[in-house]
């Protein structure tokens, strides 16, 4: 400022407004959804439990387009030229690997978690398009294994339920040692849903809120994990496939020592993954988006000369046969859902919507999962709320669902060329924002700039 | 009766060869020279047989098992009989960590003694020690009846349900929400009735123990519990 400038003339008040103000300002530090957990926390004393997976804004599949075809690639016809889309998992050592017609699998959801009827829905679903469901924290139910034609098993920390019969029973056995929306903590399940039968099957009080193991009790680290693998092989003769799962954190050495332990799979979770409860603060803070881990997984994969002999699946925000086509372009051989899996049962249905009122929010943002009240009777354990859902019904929706998922997943596949979902690969993708491209190694749009990589 | 030499025959034979055993099988003693400290040994039993090994054992001998009696005459590493469901292991030598670890039936015997959490997450089954127990034993134990005749490390029975521990001698320190209980008939006769089954009934007497359980005070969450999270 110089001080030769003259003094502006001053306005004449007699224009302004008799009540000047600006709107309402909230703080982006501070926003409401921010003061409202302050508040809650003074009010209660106690972290807020939820259900879902991580619900900010986060680097994800959005962010990836593919290319399609060009001059130098021609793509295949819809409908006549074939596109494969059928995986085989676990032919590294077991004597039955698993045959699916799509890639796309039901992830691990737990019966407690989950009512009777919404497990078997999703079996119904899955066996109608011919791929596999995943037992959960809680143990197998006679309703699940009767409805679903291939049904992994796991084996986790708390291993409620957990026998030899039902071991030799499944599929494919499934050792979880993290999820994506809590790598490092283990499952929680609230009195509510702590029913008689639940109860019975844990071996725990009824109505207590029940806190699961994170670690495994009998193991630690990946020589332990070796001969655990190497235990449940044994008692099940060598015939089932062994998953192994875990929460994107460390991907490149968790794959790798997943593999190096003799896993047949490796499952990998990232933090957009559903939980059915879990601490607030874990699941928005802690672990990586499965765009971040999915390269430094397949690379460990490579690196030891087992990409597509060890399977991996991932998991973690999956909506759409886009997402699928991307994960798969990305080297994963096949994905899993949870959340979307129970949206399309019939979870947070705006038909609710005076119902989901009544509990304080409104249809799509439902997530009181633990306290076993919901409307569309799929996360609880009460009864006459468990009747709501026709397993059949909801099981056709699944069934509808993924053989949208798989149609897309081929549309996107036959535009770039693919006679099947797993010839995608990542240089028929390009990302939209730097981060992603540092990300899932592909180049920006429209740049030969992956971040990251040497040559730049 | 079967006499198999672990030295000569691979351990994935013997497994398989023990799990096609029929319920009504005439091989019912098995002998096993040489297990070598040999992991997955006798798992996943699901007959009425007696295995009796002859030497130490690696991780999770008997894991799973179901109806079968095994006998290790010498040590035993990680995760002995590990959920077992029924039957009985007994060891005569020590047991090294996370013995009995989930088991949800049957009886669990050893003789010498056992180290870390011995009976974590315990889910029903009985365990008897006849030495000590290392720390962290009975962590989340759930269900069923830890005997020790001997003293208890540190922090036993975190975070314990309702499984009933009985230690005869001196116990170290108890972990978050464990705590010493009256024994009361039913607790007594549940502990004699598992010394008996172990086979210790003129060997000790139910009223030199004292029971340990859960004050149930973090069976919800709460606010004043924050500490204990
Ligand atoms: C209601 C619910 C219950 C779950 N229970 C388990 C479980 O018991 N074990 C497990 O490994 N993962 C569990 N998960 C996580 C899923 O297996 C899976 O990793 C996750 O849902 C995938 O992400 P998505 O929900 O975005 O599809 C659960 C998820 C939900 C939504």
């Amino acid at each position: 400022m110089t001080a030769s400038l003259k003094p502006m003339p001053a306005a004449p008040l007699s224009d302004m407004p008799a009540t000047a103000q600006t709107t309402p300002r909230f703080s982006a530090t501070f926003d409401p959804h921010t003061i409202s957990e302050i508040q809650r926390a003074a009010a209660t004393g106690i972290y807020d439990i939820r259900g879902g997976g991580a619900k900010r804004k986060l680097p994800h599949f959005d962010d990836l387009l593919f290319l399609g075809a060009s001059i130098s690639r021609y793509p295949l016809e819809g409908y006549r030229e074939k596109c494969g889309t059928d995986v085989v998992l676990g032919a590294r050592f077991a004597k039955k690997p698993i045959h699916l017609k799509i890639p796309i699998t039901i992830a691990g959801m737990s019966f407690g978690a989950l009512s009777g009827p919404a497990k078997e829905a999703l079996g119904r679903g899955a066996t109608i398009v011919g791929t596999s469901t995943t037992t959960g924290d809680g143990g197998m139910t006679p309703e699940e294994r009767g409805h679903s034609q291939t049904l992994i098993y796991q084996y986790l920390p708390s291993r409620y339920g957990m026998n030899p019969d039902d071991l030799r029973k499944a599929d494919a056995i499934e050792i979880v040692i993290g999820q994506g929306a809590k790598p490092g903590g283990g499952g929680m399940l609230l009195g509510q849903k702590i029913s008689p039968r639940v109860a019975r099957m844990r071996n725990l009080p009824e109505g207590i809120d029940q806190r699961s193991a994170c670690r495994h009790p009998d193991w630690t680290g990946p020589d332990d994990l070796e001969i655990k693998i190497e235990e449940l092989r044994e008692i099940t003769d060598w015939e089932k496939p062994i998953y192994v799962k875990v929460g994107a954190s460390r991907p490149y050495y968790d794959t790798a020592l997943a593999v190096k332990s003799g896993a047949d799979v490796v499952v990998l979770d990232g933090m957009q993954g559903g939980t059915a409860a879990t601490q607030e603060v874990f699941i928005e803070n802690v672990g990586l988006p499965i765009l971040a881990a999915i390269r430094p997984a397949v690379q460990a994969l490579q690196d030891l000369g087992m990409h597509r002999k060890v399977q991996l699946i991932v998991s973690g925000g999956i909506r759409t046969g886009a997402d699928v086509a991307k994960a798969l372009a990305l080297g994963a051989d096949a994905v899993a859902i949870g959340t979307a899996a129970l949206i399309a049962l019939g979870d947070n249905d705006p038909r609710l919507e005076a119902e989901y009122a009544k509990l304080g929010t409104t249809a799509g943002a439902y997530d009181d999962w633990h306290e076993g009240r919901d409307p569309a009777g799929i996360t609880t354990q009460d009864p006459e709320l468990a009747a709501r859902l026709d397993p059949l019904k909801a099981g056709r929706r699944l069934a509808n669902y993924l053989s949208v998922l798989a149609l897309e997943t081929q549309t996107i596949a036959r535009a770039c060329g693919k006679s099947h979902v797993h010839n995608l690969e990542p240089e028929d993708l390009v990302a939209l924002t730097v981060e992603a491209a540092a990300m899932a190694r592909v180049p920006l749009a429209g740049t030969n700039w992956i971040p990251g990589s040497a040559g730049f | 009766m079967p006499v198999v030499d672990l030295a000569m025959v691979p351990l994935r034979s013997l497994n398989a060869d023990l799990h096609k055993l029929p319920q009504n099988t005439n091989e019912t003693h098995w002998t096993i020279r040489n297990p070598g400290g040999k992991h997955a040994l006798a798992v996943g039993l699901d007959a009425p047989v007696t295995v009796e090994i002859e030497g130490h054992v690696g991780y999770y001998c008997g894991g799973m098992n179901k109806e079968a009696t095994i006998v290790v005459t010498g040590n035993a590493g990680v995760g002995v009989g590990e959920n077992m469901m029924s039957g009985e292991i007994r060891i005569k030598g020590d047991a090294s960590q996370a013995a009995g670890a989930t088991g949800r039936g049957g009886l669990l015997v050893i003789e010498g003694d056992a180290s870390a959490r011995c009976g974590i997450s315990m889910k029903g089954i009985d365990i008897v020690v006849k030495g000590s127990i290392g720390p962290m034993s009975a962590f989340m134990a759930q269900e069923g009846n830890l005997v020790v005749l001997g003293d208890a490390g540190e922090a036993l029975g975190d975070s314990i349900y309702e499984a009933r521990l009985f230690v005869r001698g001196a116990v170290r320190s108890l972990g978050a929400d464990c705590v010493e209980k009256p024994m009361e008939a039913a607790d007594r006769a549940a502990l004699a009735g598992v010394i008996a089954r172990a086979g210790l009934s003129d060997d000790v007497s139910p009223d030199e123990f004292k029971l340990y359980g859960s004050a149930r005070t973090l069976y919800h969450f709460h606010v004043d519990n924050a500490s204990a999270y």
